[in-house]
């Protein structure tokens, strides 16, 4: 592949109840370190966790903006009660940074400003996406659940509308979201009283099944997947299909390096099969899957077929 | 005082004519393909069979409601617009929707027929629901069974449109039309083809020590003793160990269904106008049982009188029931 300057590659934003300072740190290393090009912020997940690193996010945008890094803000994706609506609004009235919306709230509160669409809001197809798009949305990431086929046909509409096309190429991918705590639930808390026991699992709290087999991660009110989503081998056709932004979900494992390995396949340095090794390296003990991509049960792993 | 209609479950044209005849005043129904949330085999409607359902019902005074409540994929779109076209001309009382894509095309090509916010897309807040009112004008909203009563109360002083909710039945536990578990371990979408934890991947295989583990696609979804009854393995009521609960425990929920009868009272004080009766894949004989004695409880609530709860708290004897959120925040 020739360098790519086109295709953006981009930092999702922190699933995970990461202490403030592991964030300080993480942030001040993406920033001078990561090739990424775009960086999303905020809070997704929970709304109890945001009080935690609210205070530390205008020095962490600035400090990315001046590493050169495009900012966006990313909103809940589960908005319920009256602190989720409030955090909502609060950044939809922003003129900058971007916003990413991750809930229909977010599109009232938000009108014909211009805005992203986030993964979390179902834009599946083309009749979606042009409706979202006539009422401001200038981006869309698409469901972490979509085969190759249909990602083509919603890029292809997309871009003709103008939009960027944003697909999960890293990281565990998000299977469900409740409005209960399974976090808490495991420690015999409910939500409302959780005591933040989510911030002991940085990367999610596995479970297993009985026959001891990994199966999914709890994210407090999020289910996650087992293995990492690793669309690297899919990189070529996936920008051959019209989409226009990579994103990397940022896991407890070494997320500059990570994003190294993507940005020199882009660049069109090495051999992908070297860095299809180096990634997995990277990834730890995280299986590392693709079968939503391809059309067949998500945690599997799909053998890239011979190039034509 | 509310509408208090109740919505029943229609799986087959047989439990469509058992509902209408013991009492609904909507049933919901949906066509054999992924255009509706139960694609499951055995159910559903084809399009002639939907017509005659139509005429049944409306020669009885009972609304049909077509749910087309999935999220159609990037290029098979169409079909989610054909079953449009066919359940307008079919002349059904109102689509239940859940993509907005699908919304606004059936808010543009059959302004006359309403629109139903399907449970499938989770809209919680006001402003998410106003969202679908002032785009699609969406008439009602079926609320996801996450919230309680005085947030209901709330939420229905800030929206222009009816509430719906479900008060019989399944018990889902994740934020529905956002839940992929099923397609990660069975390469099958709840949300694009409309199936969840599907028979045709359940296995129940007795392990040596004469315990019986139900699989779901090759994943042990639970297990249990010799003297226990074996249960479906969906994935979200399933036992699992994590690093504080080795033991295994059910990290979601346990196999419960969800029983609101003793609410309906309050539920009906807070403004809810329609009760949603789960269970598009349960027999004839069920859906007549439940949907009887939903009608006589409703109709006493309604004329003032003290509703015989019992009946209703008996359909589940022997079963786990629960109220859910609805009773209490701790449910969270």
């Amino acid at each position: 592949m020739a360098v790519n300057t086109m295709t953006k590659l981009t930092l999702g934003p922190i699933a995970y109840h990461w202490s403030a300072d592991a964030r300080r740190d993480f942030y001040a290393r993406i920033a001078d370190e990561a090739p990424v090009d775009e960086v999303y912020l905020g809070e997704v997940i929970c709304s109890k966790r945001a009080p935690f690193h609210q205070a530390d996010l205008p020095a962490t945008i600035e400090r990315l903006e001046r590493a050169g890094k495009r900012v966006i803000l990313s909103t809940l994706a589960e908005v319920m009660l009256k602190r989720e609506r409030k955090a909502t609004e609060d950044i939809a009235e922003m003129v900058s940074p971007e916003m990413e919306v991750n809930n229909a709230a977010g599109l009232y509160a938000r009108g014909k400003r211009p805005h992203r669409i986030g993964p979390f809001m179902n834009a599946y197809n083309d009749a979606t996406i042009a409706w979202m798009a006539g009422q401001g949305a200038t981006h869309v990431c698409l469901p972490a659940e979509m085969p190759a086929p249909a990602i083509a046909a919603a890029a292809q509409a997309a871009v003709a509308l103008g939009l960027g096309v944003e697909v999960q190429v890293y990281g565990r991918a998000s299977l469900a979201v409740s409005a209960r705590c399974y976090h808490a639930r495991a420690h015999g808390h409910t939500k409302d009283n959780c005591q933040f026991v989510c911030e002991e699992d940085p990367d999610g709290m596995p479970l297993r099944t009985r026959d001891d087999r990994p199966i999914l991660r709890v994210n407090g009110i999020q289910t996650l997947s087992e293995s990492y989503v690793d669309l690297l081998p899919e990189v070529a056709r996936l920008i051959a299909d019209g989409v226009t932004h990579l994103r990397l979900m940022p896991q407890a494992v070494d997320m500059v390096a990570v994003a190294q390995v993507f940005r020199d396949v882009l660049d069109g340095r090495g051999p992908t099969g070297e860095a299809d090794a180096r990634l997995a390296t990277l990834s730890g003990d995280a299986g590392l899957s693709n079968g939503f991509y391809h059309g067949t049960a998500g945690y599997r792993r799909i053998a890239a077929a011979a190039p034509a | 005082m509310s509408l208090a209609e109740l919505i029943c479950p229609a799986g087959t044209p047989a439990a469509l004519r058992t509902a209408v005849d013991a009492g609904a005043d909507a049933v919901y129904c949906g066509f054999q393909d992924a255009t509706n949330a139960r694609n499951f085999p055995g159910l559903n409607f084809t399009p002639d069979e939907l017509a005659e359902a139509v005429t049944y019902a409306h020669a009885r005074g009972t609304k049909v409601l077509l749910a087309l409540n999935t999220y159609p994929p990037a290029g098979k779109v169409d079909l989610w617009r054909h079953a449009a076209d066919t359940g307008a001309r079919l002349g059904v009382d109102a689509f239940i929707v859940a993509d907005m894509g699908v919304a606004d095309y059936i808010a543009r090509m059959y302004p006359g027929v309403r629109l139903h916010l399907s449970v499938q897309a989770a809209a919680s807040s006001p402003e998410a629901i106003r969202y679908y009112c002032e785009n699609f004008s969406v008439k009602r909203v079926v609320l996801p069974r996450i919230l309680t009563i005085p947030e209901i109360r709330q939420i229905r002083r800030e929206i222009p449109c009816e509430i719906e909710t479900f008060i019989f039945g399944n018990h889902g536990l994740m934020v529905e039309g956002r839940c992929s578990l099923t397609n990660y371990l069975t390469g099958q979408s709840t949300n694009m083809d409309g199936v969840c934890s599907p028979a045709s991947d359940v296995e129940y295989v007795r392990d040596a020590d004469g315990s019986m583990s139900s699989q779901l696609a090759g994943f042990t979804i639970d297990r249990f003793g010799p003297e226990e009854k074996a249960g479906y393995p969906t994935i979200c009521k399933g036992r699992y160990a994590a690093p504080h609960r080795p033991e295994g425990y059910y990290a979601f929920e346990e196999p419960i269904s969800l029983n609101l009868s003793r609410l309906l009272p309050e539920l009906i004080e807070a403004g809810v106008h329609a009760f949603k009766i789960e269970g598009r894949q349960r027999s004839k004989s069920y859906v007549r049982g439940v949907v009887r004695a939903f009608r006589a409880a409703v109709d006493d609530i309604k004329a003032g009188r003290e509703a015989n709860i019992a009946d209703l708290i008996a359909l589940t004897e022997g079963q786990k029931q629960t109220q859910g959120a609805f009773e209490t925040k701790k449910w969270r």
